[in-house]
C-alpha cells in the first residue's frame, strides 16, 4: 500500500538549500464518483446525474478547472449551477500560494454538500503523480499534472463504465497552450468562457485585478520637474473616510497655497499619509469633485480582490457640477517618506499556517500593512506597533515588520500608550543626559541668587489652582501702597533659571513643547524635580520667581509696570473653591483674604473693560472624571464648574501676558515670540448665523465686538440653554491661535481676547513658549545674558512651528483621552437614556450634544444593512427631514447611549434616537439592549 | 508565502501519509563484525547506525563502577553530513549530550543490568542522515544492536515521536512537520508490558490532549515493535542458516 519515493527540492532561504522530502504514493485514493465500482470508497461526492444543461456538453460530465480558472473565475464556480467539480490537489495548493481569499472561498465551496465538489489528491496517487522533468518550469509541470489527472479520470470512468452513463471529464482552462496540449492527448477541454456561455446569458470575464502601481520617478527628474513647474511638491494627506482619496497640500507663496485632489489607488501611487510627494496635475477635463462616499478598505490579505476593484469603479464616475471639481492630480514620486512606527492591530490571516498577515493601523489614514510573523496567534487581540519597510510597486499593501507589542486591546494602560504614540507625544522617561542638568539636591537659594534678585519674601503671595495641582507656576499678591494705590504682582516660576539654553534638558523641553494632561495622567515637559518641586511655587518655601508688578489705582488703571527676577515665599496654595470661600466669608480678615479680595475687585473691573473692548466669552463643555482611587477607572463624570476665582486668576494672567508681550516686542521687534489668534473668515460664521436665525435671533459677525454683543443679547426665554449652545457653536467657528515670531509676520491681533498683542508668559513649567518669553524678558531687563539662537528669527520661527504642532497634538491627545474615559465610563454603566440638543444637522445624521456629560455623538439615519428611511436634507435651514419629522438645530431630543465594542480597535459611543418617535428610525425607550442597528455605520 | 499545510482536509500529510501511518522502516542487524553488536536502521529518510560493546570490565574511571549492576554508557552523535547544511561538531554539543543522557536512561530501564555487576555496556549511535524523529530512530537502532550483542533485555524498546495538529495526533513526524510548529512528544515503550521507558516533550500542549497523544504514541510504538520483531526473526533465520552450513 505504501510506495516510497524520494525527490529533491531546492528552495531559497537566504542561500540555496537542498531539501529532501519523502513523497509517498498511494493506491488507496479513490475517485469520489458515485458511478465507480472499482474504488472502495465509503462515501461518494460526485453524483451520477450531473445535470448541467449545456449545448456544448450535452452528456453528463465532471469539471476539472485549472489553477487560473479557480483564481479568476471563482465567482462562476460559486454559482449554484456549477456542481460536480473535481478540484485537484495541485490546483488547490497553487491557489493557496497565490491568493488567500480565493483559497478561503474554494474551501468553503468544497465544504458545501450541495455543490458536490471533490478534492482529488492527485499528487499522492500512484498513477497521477508526475515528476518535474529537466528544463520544465514549475508551472508547466503543474499544468501537466492537471492534464495527467484529467486523463486518468477519463480512463478510470471509462473502465468502470458499468453503468454506461457515458460520464466524461471536462477540463477547463484559459491557457491556450495548455488547451492545445490537452486536446492533443484526447481530453475534452474548453475555455471557461466557451463553456459558460452556453448556459449563462451574459458573462463578463473578470480580468486579473492585480494592482500594479506606476514606477516612481527618480529624485533628479522630480527636482527638474518641480523647477520647471510641471510637478508640484506638497504634503500628502490621506482622507480619513475614503481610502481611495487624498489631498496634497501644496504650500504657495503667501496665501495662494493649493490643494490637489488625488483619487484612485493608481494615482495615490503608494504615498502614505504625511509623505512629501511630487504630484502632476491631470488635464482639466479629468478633474473630479471629492466624493462624499465613505469607503473603508476591507480587502483581503492578498493582492487580488475583485470586490475592491468594483468599489473603485463605482466611485470614479461621480458626475459633479463643474464648480465642485477640484484640481486633480497623480503622485509621480516620493520626495521624503514620513514613516514612523504605527499602532494598530493584526488581522490574522484566514489560512492558519500562514506567516503573512495584514495589520490595520489605528489611524484610518494609514494603509494596511502586510507583515510576516509566526506569532500571529499571540498577537491577535493585542495592540502592536509596526514599521513600514517598503512598498514594492506590484504589491497592494506596503510591507512592514512587527516592532513591539503594547498590550491587550481595550486595557487602560495600552490604550493610553496608543493614544500618546498616535499623537506623537514624546512620553519616554527622561534620559540620563537630560537629568544630569538638573540642580543637585538638596537645593537652596545661594547668596549669588540673592544678590541678583529682588527679595519679595515678605509679601503676602498666594497661589490659586485647581485641586490636586502640583505644578504651580503662578502666584499673586495685592497690597495697598502708602499713596493709596494698589500694588498687584504676578509671580511666575522662574524655570529659565534652571533650564539653561542649549543643554540637553533645554533641547528635550523644546522638543516636547508642552506638558500633556490626560485624564488621571500628566506627561511632563520638564522632569518632575523641577515641575513639582523646585519650580513649583508651593506654599511656605522659598522659590525663585519672575515677577510682573503693576501699580494700579482703584479703577484698575495701570500707572506703572515693572518686571523683576525675585525670590518669593508663598503663604498659601489654595484651590479655586478655597479662595472663593475666603472671599465670601466675611469673618475672615487675614492678609491673604484681603489680598484676594483686592485682586477679585480689580479682576472684575479688568474683565468688564476687556469685554467692552470686544473680547469673546466662548463656551465649550469640559468634563471631569471622578476616578476610582484603586482601579483608576472613571466612576462618575461631571462638567467642570467655573467660579469667580477662576476668572480672577485668568484676568491677571492675561494682563501679565499682554504687558510682557508689549515689553518684549518693544525691545526685540524682530524676534519676539508672540501668540496671535486670526479673525476667522466670514464664511465660518454661516452655520452660526443660520442656526440663530432659526430661533429668530440675529448674530452680527462684522467684528469681535459685534459678535460678543449679539451673543450676549441672544437669549430665548423658553430655552435657557440656548445661549450656551450658541456659544459652543461660535467656538467651532474660530481659528486656531498660534505662536509666531514677530519678525516673520505683520498681523499680531488676538481676536478672541481683543488684544492687539499677546504672548504666553505665565506657565513656563508646562509650556516651552513661556520659557523663551522668559528669556527674552530677562534679556530685556538685563537680568540674564542672551544667546545667538534667541535672536535668530528663522530658528525662532522653526521653534514656533514645533510648538504649534505639539500644542495641537496635545489637544487632540487630551480629547482622545477624554473620549476613551467616556467609553470606559459607559462600559460600566451599560445603556443610558439622556436628553440632548441637536448641534449640527448632516446629510444622513444629526449630531447631538448631551450637556450632562459634555459629550456629543452622532445619530445616523441610514446604515449599510438596512434600507434608509426617506431623508430630505435642506442646506438652507439646515434641516433634515426623516420620514415626517424635521430636525432643526437646537431641537431637543432623547437618545440612548451605549458603547459599541463591535470593532475592538475603534470602540465608540453609539447613540440612537428615542424621542421624537419616528417609525422605523427611533428605538423604544425601554429597549435598553445595546442591539439597535441604527448607528452601525462606521464613521 | 503561506506556511505548510500539515494535514489536508482529505487527511493526507505533507508526504502523503495518513495521520497514523509510520514511515517506511528498514533495518539490518550485525552490520559490523568487530563490535559485539551492531544495527543499521532507516525510518524514512532518517538513517542511524548503532554499535554495542560489552558487557566488559570497567574502562576509564573505575570509580563509576556499580557493584550490583552494569553501567550503561551511551554516546549520541550526528554525522557532519547528516543535515542540509554541514554540521560543524558531530558530538559533544548540548543537544547531543542531552540526547545521550536520554538514551542512557531509556536503556537502563530496558537492559537487565543486574546480570552484569561491576561491568560496563557501551552503546554508540550515529545519525547518518537526519529527517526528523532522531531520538526514536536511535532507540530503535540501539535496541536491535543490543539484541545483536546478545544482551538480555526485558523487552524491545520501541520509540516514536508524535505531534498534534488540528486536534489530530500525527505519528512518526518528519523534519518538515517537526519544524512546522507542531508540539511533538517522544515516547519509548516496552510494548509487551506497555511500560513507558521514557517520555519527553518540550513544547506546549493542552493537558486535555495529552492522553490522546500518548495513546497515539503507544500505538505507533507497537507498530514499530512489530517491524523490529520481524527484522530480528529474519536476521536469526539468516544466521542460523549460515551456521548450519
Amino acid at each position: 500500500m505504501l510506495k516510497s519515493k524520494t525527490f529533491v527540492k531546492k528552495t531559497r532561504s537566504g542561500g540555496v538549500l537542498k531539501i529532501v522530502r519523502e513523497h509517498y504514493l498511494r493506491d488507496d485514493i479513490w475517485c469520489g464518483s458515485e458511478v465507480c465500482t472499482e474504488c472502495k470508497q465509503e462515501s461518494t461526492v460526485l453524483q451520477r446525474d450531473t445535470c448541467i444543461e449545456s449545448n456544448l456538453c450535452a452528456y453528463p460530465h465532471y469539471l476539472i478547472p485549472d489553477t487560473n480558472v479557480v483564481l479568476h473565475q471563482i465567482d462562476v464556480l460559486e454559482d449554484p449551477v456549477i456542481r460536480n467539480v473535481i478540484i485537484l490537489q495541485t490546483v488547490l495548493q497553487e491557489v493557496r500560494h497565490r491568493s488567500a481569499p480565493v483559497y478561503k472561498r474554494i474551501k468553503d465551496i468544497i465544504h458545501e454538500k450541495e455543490k458536490h465538489f471533490y478534492t482529488f489528491t492527485n499528487e499522492h496517487h500512484r498513477e497521477t503523480f508526475i515528476e518535474r522533468e529537466p528544463g520544465e518550469s514549475a508551472n508547466d509541470r503543474n499544468d501537466r499534472a492537471i492534464r495527467v489527472a484529467a486523463t486518468w479520470y477519463t480512463q478510470h470512468l471509462k473502465t468502470s463504465e458499468s453503468a454506461a452513463d457515458g460520464l466524461k471529464v471536462v477540463l477547463l482552462t484559459n491557457d491556450q497552450g495548455n488547451k492545445q496540449k490537452a486536446a492533443e492527448s484526447g481530453l475534452l477541454v474548453f475555455k471557461c468562457e466557451e463553456y459558460i456561455k452556453n448556459f449563462f446569458h451574459f458573462f463578463n470575464e473578470i480580468t486579473s485585478s492585480k494592482v500594479l502601481f506606476p514606477e516612481h520617478l527618480p529624485l533628479s527628474r522630480i527636482q527638474a520637474g518641480i523647477k520647471s513647474g510641471s510637478f508640484l511638491q506638497g504634503t500628502f494627506r490621506a482622507s480619513r473616510d475614503n481610502y481611495l482619496e487624498a489631498t496634497v497640500f501644496v504650500p504657495g507663496e503667501g496665501e495662494d497655497s493649493t490643494e490637489v485632489l488625488l483619487q484612485g489607488l493608481q494615482n495615490l501611487n503608494r504615498a502614505v499619509h504625511q509623505d512629501v510627494v511630487a504630484v502632476q496635475l491631470l488635464p482639466r477635463d479629468h478633474w473630479v469633485a471629492p466624493s462624499s462616499v465613505v469607503l473603508q478598505d476591507e480587502g483581503m490579505a492578498k493582492d487580488e480582490n475583485p470586490e475592491e476593484e468594483e468599489e473603485e469603479k463605482a466611485v470614479s464616475p461621480v458626475t459633479a457640477s463643474l464648480s465642485a471639481k477640484k484640481p486633480t492630480g497623480k503622485v509621480v514620486g516620493i520626495i521624503k517618506r514620513n514613516w514612523r512606527p504605527f499602532c494598530g492591530m493584526l488581522n490574522v490571516s484566514q489560512i492558519k499556517e500562514s506567516t503573512r498577515h495584514l495589520f490595520t493601523p489605528a489611524d484610518r489614514r494609514i494603509p494596511r500593512i502586510r507583515i510576516e510573523t509566526r506569532q500571529a496567534s499571540t498577537l491577535a487581540g493585542q495592540r502592536i506597533m509596526v514599521a513600514i519597510d517598503g512598498w514594492p510597486k506590484d504589491s497592494r499593501y506596503p510591507n512592514g515588520h512587527f516592532v513591539r507589542s503594547l498590550g491587550g486591546a481595550g486595557e487602560k494602560d495600552t490604550e493610553e500608550e496608543v493614544l500618546l504614540l498616535e499623537h506623537d507625544v514624546p512620553h519616554q522617561a527622561f534620559s540620563q543626559a537630560v537629568l544630569s542638568f538638573l540642580p543637585k539636591m538638596p537645593w537652596a537659594i545661594t547668596p549669588e541668587d540673592m544678590k541678583q534678585r529682588q527679595d519679595l519674601r515678605q509679601l503676602t503671595v498666594c497661589s490659586v489652582d485647581p485641586p490636586g495641582c502640583t505644578d504651580i507656576d503662578d502666584a499673586l499678591h495685592c497690597r495697598e501702597l502708602d499713596n493709596g494705590n494698589l500694588e498687584v504682582g504676578v509671580h511666575i516660576a522662574d524655570v529659565s533659571h534652571f533650564i539653561r539654553p542649549g543643554n540637553a534638558l533645554d533641547k528635550e523641553a523644546a522638543n516636547r513643547g508642552t506638558t500633556v494632561y490626560l485624564c488621571g495622567k500628566r506627561i511632563d515637559m520638564v522632569p518632575e524635580l523641577l515641575s513639582s518641586n523646585l519650580c513649583s511655587l508651593r506654599s511656605n518655601v522659598e522659590r525663585l520667581a519672575f515677577s510682573c508688578i503693576w501699580e494700579m489705582n482703584h479703577e484698575a488703571e495701570i500707572l506703572k509696570t515693572w518686571f523683576t527676577k525675585s525670590i518669593i515665599n508663598s503663604k498659601a496654595s489654595l484651590t479655586y473653591a478655597e479662595a472663593q470661600m475666603r472671599i465670601d466669608d466675611t469673618t475672615m480678615n487675614d492678609d491673604i483674604t484681603k489680598s484676594l479680595r483686592g485682586l477679585n475687585k480689580l479682576a472684575k473691573i479688568l474683565k468688564r473693560r476687556r469685554i467692552e473692548n470686544g473680547a469673546l466669552t466662548l463656551s465649550s463643555l469640559e468634563v471631569r472624571f471622578h476616578i476610582d482611587s484603586e482601579t483608576h477607572d472613571p466612576i462618575d463624570l461631571q462638567t467642570k464648574e467655573l467660579m469667580e476665582t477662576n476668572s480672577m486668576v485668568e484676568e491677571f494672567m492675561l494682563l501679565a501676558n499682554i504687558s510682557v508681550a508689549q515689553k518684549i516686542y518693544d525691545e526685540f521687534s524682530e524676534c519676539a515670540l508672540l501668540r496671535k489668534h486670526p479673525a476667522p473668515p466670514p464664511s465660518n460664521y454661516d452655520i452660526l448665523i443660520k442656526a440663530a436665525k432659526s430661533k429668530n435671533v440675529a448674530i452680527h459677525t462684522d467684528s469681535a465686538k459685534a459678535l460678543a454683543d449679539s451673543l450676549d443679547m441672544a437669549t430665548v426665554d423658553s430655552f435657557p440653554y440656548f445661549n450656551t449652545l450658541l456659544r459652543i457653536l461660535a467656538t467651532r467657528c474660530m481659528m486656531q491661535a498660534v505662536y509666531f515670531c514677530s519678525g516673520m509676520d505683520s498681523d499680531f491681533h488676538h481676536y478672541g481676547l481683543a488684544s492687539p498683542i499677546y504672548t504666553h508668559f505665565t506657565s513656563p513649567i508646562r509650556r516651552y513658549s513661556d520659557i523663551i518669553v522668559h528669556r527674552l524678558l530677562a534679556v530685556a531687563i538685563g537680568a540674564d545674558s542672551t544667546y545667538p539662537d534667541l535672536m535668530d528669527k528663522h530658528k525662532q520661527s522653526a521653534l514656533c512651528n514645533n510648538l504649534n504642532y505639539r500644542h495641537k497634538m496635545a489637544q487632540y491627545a487630551q480629547r482622545a483621552s477624554v473620549a476613551f474615559h467616556t467609553q470606559l465610563f459607559f462600559k460600566t454603566r451599560g445603556v443610558l437614556n439622556e436628553e440632548g440638543f441637536v448641534l449640527f444637522v448632516r446629510k444622513n445624521a444629526i449630531i447631538v450634544l448631551i450637556p450632562k456629560f459634555g459629550m456629543e455623538g452622532t445619530v445616523f439615519f441610514d446604515s449599510k444593512d438596512k434600507t434608509a428611511p426617506n431623508l430630505v436634507f435642506d442646506e438652507e435651514g439646515p434641516t433634515l427631514t426623516v420620514e415626517q419629522h424635521t430636525f432643526h438645530i437646537f431641537d431637543k431630543v432623547k437618545v440612548t447611549i451605549s458603547l459599541d465594542a463591535s470593532n475592538i480597535q475603534h470602540q465608540k459611543i453609539r447613540m440612537a434616537l428615542i424621542d421624537p418617535v419616528i417609525s422605523g428610525v427611533s428605538v423604544p425607550a425601554e429597549d435598553l439592549e445595546p442591539q439597535s442597528k441604527k448607528s452601525k455605520l462606521d464613521r | 508565502m503561506a506556511g505548510l499545510e500539515l494535514l489536508s482536509d482529505q487527511g493526507y500529510r505533507l508526504d502523503g501519509r495518513k495521520a497514523t501511518e509510520l514511515r517506511k522502516v528498514q533495518a539490518r542487524m550485525g552490520v559490523f563484525a568487530q563490535a559485539d553488536g551492531s544495527a543499521y536502521l532507516e525510518q524514512g529518510n532518517t538513517k542511524a547506525l548503532a554499535v554495542v560493546y560489552g558487557p566488559h570490565e570497567m574502562r576509564g574511571s573505575r570509580s563509576r563502577t556499580l557493584h550490583d549492576r552494569a553501567v550503561i554508557n551511551c554516546q549520541y552523535s550526528m554525522a557532519t553530513f547528516s543535515t542540509a547544511e554541514r554540521k560543524r561538531r558531530p558530538h559533544g554539543d548540548r543537544k547531543s549530550t542531552e540526547m545521550s543522557l536520554h538514551l542512557k536512561q531509556t536503556f537502563e530501564a530496558a537492559v537487565m543490568t543486574q546480570l552484569y555487576p561491576r561491568s560496563q555496556i557501551d552503546i554508540y549511535v550515529k545519525i547518518l542522515q537526519s529527517d526528523g524523529g532522531n531520538y526514536s530512530v536511535c532507540v530503535n537502532a540501539a535496541t536491535l544492536a543490543v539484541i545483536d550483542a546478545g544482551i538480555p533485555m526485558r523487552d524491545y524498546v520501541c520509540a516514536c515521536t508524535v505531534g498534534f495538529v488540528d486536534e489530530t495526533p500525527l505519528a512518526d513526524l518528519c523534519y518538515a512537520e517537526e519544524s512546522g510548529g507542531v508540539s511533538s512528544l517522544a515516547l519509548a515503550l516496552l510494548p509487551r508490558g506497555g511500560q513507558i521507558a521514557l517520555l519527553q516533550m518540550d513544547a506546549r500542549l493542552h493537558q486535555d490532549h495529552l492522553e490522546t497523544l500518548i495513546d497515539a504514541a503507544m500505538t505507533a510504538c507497537k507498530g514499530v515493535s512489530k517491524v523490529l520483531d520481524e527484522v530480528v526473526r529474519q536476521h536469526l533465520q539468516e544466521v542460523s542458516v549460515l551456521t548450519r552450513e
